[in-house]
């Protein structure tokens, strides 16, 4: 209970004085609250839900799940193997150096305008954390856990999967959380260049059609849609790193 | 049988070399019970390394059973010094005891007994289900050594495996090593700090030098094979073999002392 209020304690403050100040607004770009939220109810309807926001989601879901499972494939592999790691490590770096809603255009060269696209950037987007903290978490593994596996023949898919992996999952984890928030971003974006439906499309057209207490409803919509990610997120992952919090707390203790 | 002849490392990283294992020759036979001493740094756990095949020597060979060590070879189990860090933090103290026994392909309800028996022997029944962080540092060396009985080697390495309990577990795992030894018949190289522990243990006892290490002395203790906490330490040969060993590694150490200085000069 105290945590929900921790949680929600700072954004209800803030609505709360975005409503206060924005109350007597005349300006058209930034109407008062009230008429934004008026809009959301009247925007967001379960049709729309349905033929903008689903869509959307979907695509991020499969871009976010391609990059996931991706890094983690190619960051063990990089990441187990020191001359691989040794050739590869600085072009890593120079494609993740690469701000990808530059490449969109790039991409829909060859890619098209469709969902293929959209999912291509977002996987572009996202791969590289999940695979940068797979290669850091992999290479940090404990010595002493790798020699305990190998002098009891834990090996091959049994030391990958029951050793390796579950070591370096922490690391793991946090390369899987910044890439969802980059999964949000460029959801958004690759629809902003060439779609017609979705999320970031829809905030585009009202704000071409100066519909702008729509405009920020989707805004809105989309705030709090990552935030449900991240929440969702927070709690998987909880629950599959409970021993290494556990771990954590344990030694913070000693 | 277990032969280590004239084995070296030298450890190197960048231009600073380290001779952990100058020459070292002696042989366990299939069976035997024999512990290891020495001062603290002179390459103990260097040794148990490159028996157990996670190290590669410098120089010299390791044979088990005839064959040369490679790599770590089967049937061979090692409970490790940093006890804490050989245990895998996200498996419950059950799973940490039955992993390799998995790998063994053994079957799932021999896996169970093995588990339990193990567990059991070292004084931690009821704690199956806790994770290793859960445990003091007394319990989890002895999750480590539940984890190589359970495992049923034909070979056990041991690294100052008793050194974070307490001394009256500490006693009770002594003789647990060697009714299990007894009963499994396994060949046991035993590393302790304690000389006590190495006579009270070990049917022989093998002392290394201090770094450049070599072997020191080698003694066979010439005790009745079946001995207790109370009579065997209170047995007059006990303490003239103790007086030998406690000798022998005071001079490994004086050996130390004058080998430092004179490198510093
Ligand atoms: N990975 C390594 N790289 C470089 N030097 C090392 C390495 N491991 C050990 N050494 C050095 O080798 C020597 C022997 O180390 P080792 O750990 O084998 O000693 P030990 O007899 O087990 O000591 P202790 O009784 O304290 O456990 C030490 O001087 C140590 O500094
Ligand atoms: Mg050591």
């Amino acid at each position: 209970m105290k945590r929900v209020a921790y949680v929600l304690g700072l954004p209800v403050v803030l609505f709360a004085a975005w409503y206060l100040l924005s109350a007597g607004s005349e300006s058209f770009y930034a109407p008062p609250l009230s008429t934004i939220l008026e809009s959301f109810g009247k925007t967001w309807t379960l049709d729309r839900l349905g033929t903008d926001v689903v869509p959307s989601l979907l695509r991020l879901v499969a871009g976010y799940a391609l990059a996931a499972v991706i890094g983690v494939a190619v960051g063990v592999t990089i990441g187990l193997n020191r001359r691989v790691r040794a050739t590869v490590e600085p072009v890593l770096e120079f494609f993740r150096a690469i701000p990808p809603p530059v490449l969109v255009p790039v991409i829909m060269l060859f890619a098209g305008i469709g969902n293929g696209m959209k999912i291509i950037v977002i996987v572009f987007g996202c791969v590289w954390p999940v695979l940068l903290n797979t290669v850091e978490g992999v290479r940090a593994v404990d010595s002493v856990q790798i020699d305990t596996a190998k002098a009891y023949g834990i090996s091959g898919p049994a030391r990958l999967g029951r050793v390796i992996l579950p070591a370096a999952s922490p690391q793991i984890a946090a390369g899987l959380r910044q890439a969802l928030s980059i999964a949000i971003i460029l959801m958004v974006i690759s629809e902003m260049f060439a779609a017609s439906n979705g999320l970031g499309f829809t905030i585009v057209q009202f704000q071409r059609s100066f519909a702008i207490p729509e405009m920020w409803s989707g805004i809105i919509l989309l705030g709090l849609l990552g935030f449900g990610l991240s929440l969702l997120f927070r709690l998987a992952e909880g629950r599959a790193l409970r021993w290494y919090h556990g771990l954590r707390d344990a030694q913070r203790r000693s | 049988m277990l032969e280590v002849s004239s084995l070296k490392k030298v450890y190197r990283s960048g231009a600073r070399e380290v001779e952990a294992l100058r020459d070292l020759t002696f042989t366990v036979d299939s069976g035997e019970l024999v512990c290891l001493v020495g001062p603290s740094g002179c390459g103990k756990t260097t040794l148990l390394r490159c028996i157990a095949g996670l190290l590669e020597p410098t120089g010299g060979q390791v044979r088990l059973d005839g064959r040369e060590v490679s790599g770590p070879p089967p049937g061979l189990a090692m409970v490790f010094q940093e006890y804490g860090r050989s245990l895998f933090p996200w498996m419950s103290v059950r799973d940490n005891v039955e992993l390799p026994l998995k790998q063994k392909k053994i079957t799932r309800d021999r896996r169970k007994t093995l588990v339990e028996q193990a567990l059991d022997a070292v004084g931690l029944a009821g704690t199956e289900s806790a994770y290793p962080w859960q445990l003091s540092g007394g319990m989890q060396q002895r999750v480590a050594i539940a984890r190589a009985v359970a495992y049923e080697p034909s070979t056990l390495l041991m690294d100052e495996p008793f050194a974070a309990v307490d001394a009256q577990t500490r006693a009770d795992l002594e003789d647990l090593v060697r009714a299990l030894w007894q009963r499994l018949e396994v060949t046991v190289l035993f590393i302790t700090h304690d000389i006590d522990e190495a006579v009270y243990l070990g049917q022989r006892v093998v002392m290394l030098s201090s770094s450049p290490t070599v072997v020191q002395d080698e003694i066979t203790v010439d005790l009745p094979s079946t001995r207790d906490q109370l009579h065997t330490r209170a047995d007059p040969r006990f303490t003239e073999l103790r007086t030998h060993v406690y000798e022998q590694i005071q001079a490994a150490k004086r050996g130390l002392q004058l080998g430092g200085a004179g490198a510093s000069s």
